[in-house]
């Protein structure tokens, strides 16, 4: 893309230049750069270009850098060769790896339903004729701004201290041992802190979701004598549909790369039980697995990415794009 | 011409999600408030006892978190974690405050996030100005695409070779995370800037630019203050998303001495795991921060989820 050449607006010139060049640019569409469009200011390039090429520096080029690796057999030092597709071969065969997508989409699902069904239901709750309702809601959005790994910290203690000595006390079996020790049910502990975690953010979109429904809607189901219920599942649910289905991708992109709860709460244990996709991918950075770890993680970009268009179209039109 | 300049003010106070929704809330708002008005709706009952113990769960660890913090040493040890301290022990937070080396994680992660909040607003904020300006222009155009493209990709995707590319350049420290926090933010925060800039009318600029501003003079006397409620939302979310951070630092800073507040949690996990008045104290050191900014920028937090999520 050539550069139109456009009057030296910005660092010198008098008023009349100036103002003059203002109106050329923005108002009157004198002056084209032969293509019909109007010409750009240079100033323009400036407030762009050096976000560009830092954002293509930090970003395309490490992810380029990344695929191109995967299909070599680079350790993270010294020489490597092409080997083709024999990583991502290997690793659709890993059982490693097949129980990381295994344990994070089974998460991910678990953990969607969970969050979506409790926000709905608080967002329900938080629009109805209550009092307090300022409060209340700022106290249910608290823990969106506390760090994922100090309050997994914080439930760690909680479940293998606490439950136990509950459990212990009240005579039921099953809470009297740690459940982050138990295999089978460690990754409840992750369901239950990335869900106390994330509902706050769910919430508000159903709780504006809820407040875009017009009134008289309701009224007319009033009218029509309809009880609460059928209210909710004929009136509420079917005007909200649109922002259950971006609550339900945008949670599950995030829950996806899940990280630092499971680090705070299990570190993947026990045994491997609970290592999710982006605990797999980094033993790539110690295990001198790199290039095949990178095979993996570009797996898991293509799934990002299959996931991020089916996002676009669920929920094309009411994007403000 | 004071109309328009008035005009996009109040449009970014109301909490409106998207262009689409304006006219239903325009039209809710007030059919809400002459029913509250007649009083003939009682206050549901059930619906605040069961919000109530909702909310008890969300203040519990809280006060968990709290309250062990205070307790002695011997007391914490028993695991009874919802006991009121007796005594009441501030021992924790002084040895909390030497074993983290907490005055230098907490200055590392307060230049990091302040890094991160004014990096991202002010590039994000120019990036969306030039963007909307030129959206004509093919250049500007794909460039917004290509910046937003960066909300599709995983950071474990692209970790790996971020990794190997700050120990290259020598940025495996906080300036290197403080770089990628920005890169990270970049795409949320041009969305929000964008959609709110194609809403300042062209005629305010017409004004400036006849009065003989340049491009930055008009930038930064006229439309990086119309920006301020949306640079507020902005920088909440930059603050949050960097000051809790722990996936990067821990994996792009090389040096253990210069991690960033999150990270040094860690020590109480391997060392000094018995001691949980001392490791209560300094989770509650590290969760403060973020609580109190919270308390006081409750509307822009509320808002920026909304605004973020449906214009995503």
């Amino acid at each position: 893309m050539s550069t139109p050449i456009a009057p030296a607006a910005a660092s010198a010139g008098s008023l009349v230049d100036d103002a003059e060049h203002g109106r050329t640019d923005h108002l009157a569409g004198a002056a084209h750069d032969g293509r019909g469009r109007p010409r750009v200011d240079p100033v323009y390039y400036l407030f762009l270009i050096p976000t560009l090429v830092l954002f293509t520096l930090a970003i395309t080029v490490p992810a380029a850098l990344g695929i191109f690796y995967s299909f070599t057999d680079f350790i993270g030092f010294g020489d490597w060769e092409f080997i083709g597709l024999t990583n991502y071969i290997a690793a659709f065969s890993d059982p490693a790896i097949l129980a990381s997508y295994a344990f994070t989409f089974g998460f991910a699902i678990v953990t969607v339903l969970l969050v979506n069904l409790i926000a709905f239901l608080l967002a329900v709750g938080l629009t109805s004729r209550i009092r307090l309702k300022t409060g209340l809601r700022a106290v249910f959005v608290i823990p969106m701004v506390i760090s994922g790994i100090v309050i997994a910290y914080v439930f760690n203690f909680l479940f293998s201290n606490s439950l136990p000595q509950l459990g212990a006390a009240t005579g039921i079996p099953w809470l009297s041992e740690s459940i982050l020790a138990n295999p089978d049910l460690a990754w409840l502990a992750i369901v239950i802190v990335t869900a106390w975690q994330s509902i706050p953010g769910t919430l508000l979109i159903y709780i504006a979701g809820l407040l875009s429904i017009p009134g008289d809607v309701y009224e007319a189901a009033d009218i029509d004598g309809a009880t609460p219920w059928v209210k909710l599942r004929s009136v509420t649910f079917p005007l909200v549909a649109g922002y259950v289905v971006i609550n339900v991708i945008l949670g599950f992109k995030n829950y996806l790369n899940v990280y630092d709860v499971i680090v705070g709460l299990t570190n993947g244990g026990p045994g491997t039980s609970t290592r999710s996709i982006a605990m797999t991918i980094f033993t790539g950075f110690t295990g001198g697995d790199y290039a095949y770890q990178m095979a993996n993680a570009t797996i898991f970009f293509v799934i990002a990415v299959l996931i991020s268009v089916l996002q676009l179209r669920l929920t094309r039109g009411k994007a403000a794009i | 011409m004071t109309q328009a300049a008035a005009r996009p003010v109040p449009a970014s106070t109301t909490p409106a999600p998207a262009a689409g929704r304006g006219t239903r809330d325009a039209v809710a708002a007030p059919t809400r408030r002459r029913r509250g008005r007649v009083g003939q709706e009682r206050t549901n009952w059930t619906t605040m006892v069961i919000l109530f113990l909702c909310a008890l769960t969300v203040l519990l660890p809280l006060y968990v978190t709290v309250s062990m913090s205070l307790k002695t040493t011997e007391q914490a040890v028993d695991g009874n974690a919802f006991s009121l301290p007796s005594p009441i022990d501030f021992s924790g937070f002084t040895q909390a405050w030497e074993l983290t080396n907490f005055p230098v994680a907490f200055t590392i992660s307060i230049l990091v996030t302040a890094g991160t909040v004014v990096g991202t607003v002010l590039l994000a904020s120019l990036a969306s100005y030039a963007i909307v300006r030129n959206w004509e222009h093919r250049l500007f155009r794909w460039s917004f695409f290509y910046l937003l493209a960066a909300m599709f990709l995983p950071f474990p995707v692209v970790a790996l070779p971020q990794i190997q590319l700050t120990g290259l350049l020598g940025l495996a420290n906080p300036v290197g995370v403080t770089l990628l926090h920005i890169m990270f933010q970049l795409s949320f925060s041009i969305l929000l800037f964008t959609a709110f800039l194609r809403s300042i009318p062209l005629e305010l600029e017409e004004s400036a630019r006849i009065d003989g501003a340049t491009t930055w003079q008009t930038f930064r006397q006229l439309i990086f203050p119309l920006l301020a409620p949306m640079s507020a939302t902005v920088a909440i979310f930059a603050f949050l998303a960097s000051w809790n951070d722990f996936m990067m630092p821990s994996l792009i800073i090389a040096d253990s001495a210069q991690q960033t507040l999150p990270v040094v949690q860690s020590i109480f996990q391997t060392q000094f795991s018995n001691n949980y008045n001392v490791s209560f104290a300094s989770y509650l050191m590290a969760m403060a921060p973020a609580i109190v900014v919270y308390l006081f920028t409750q509307r822009w937090v509320m808002e920026g989820v909304t605004q973020g999520a449906v214009k995503g």
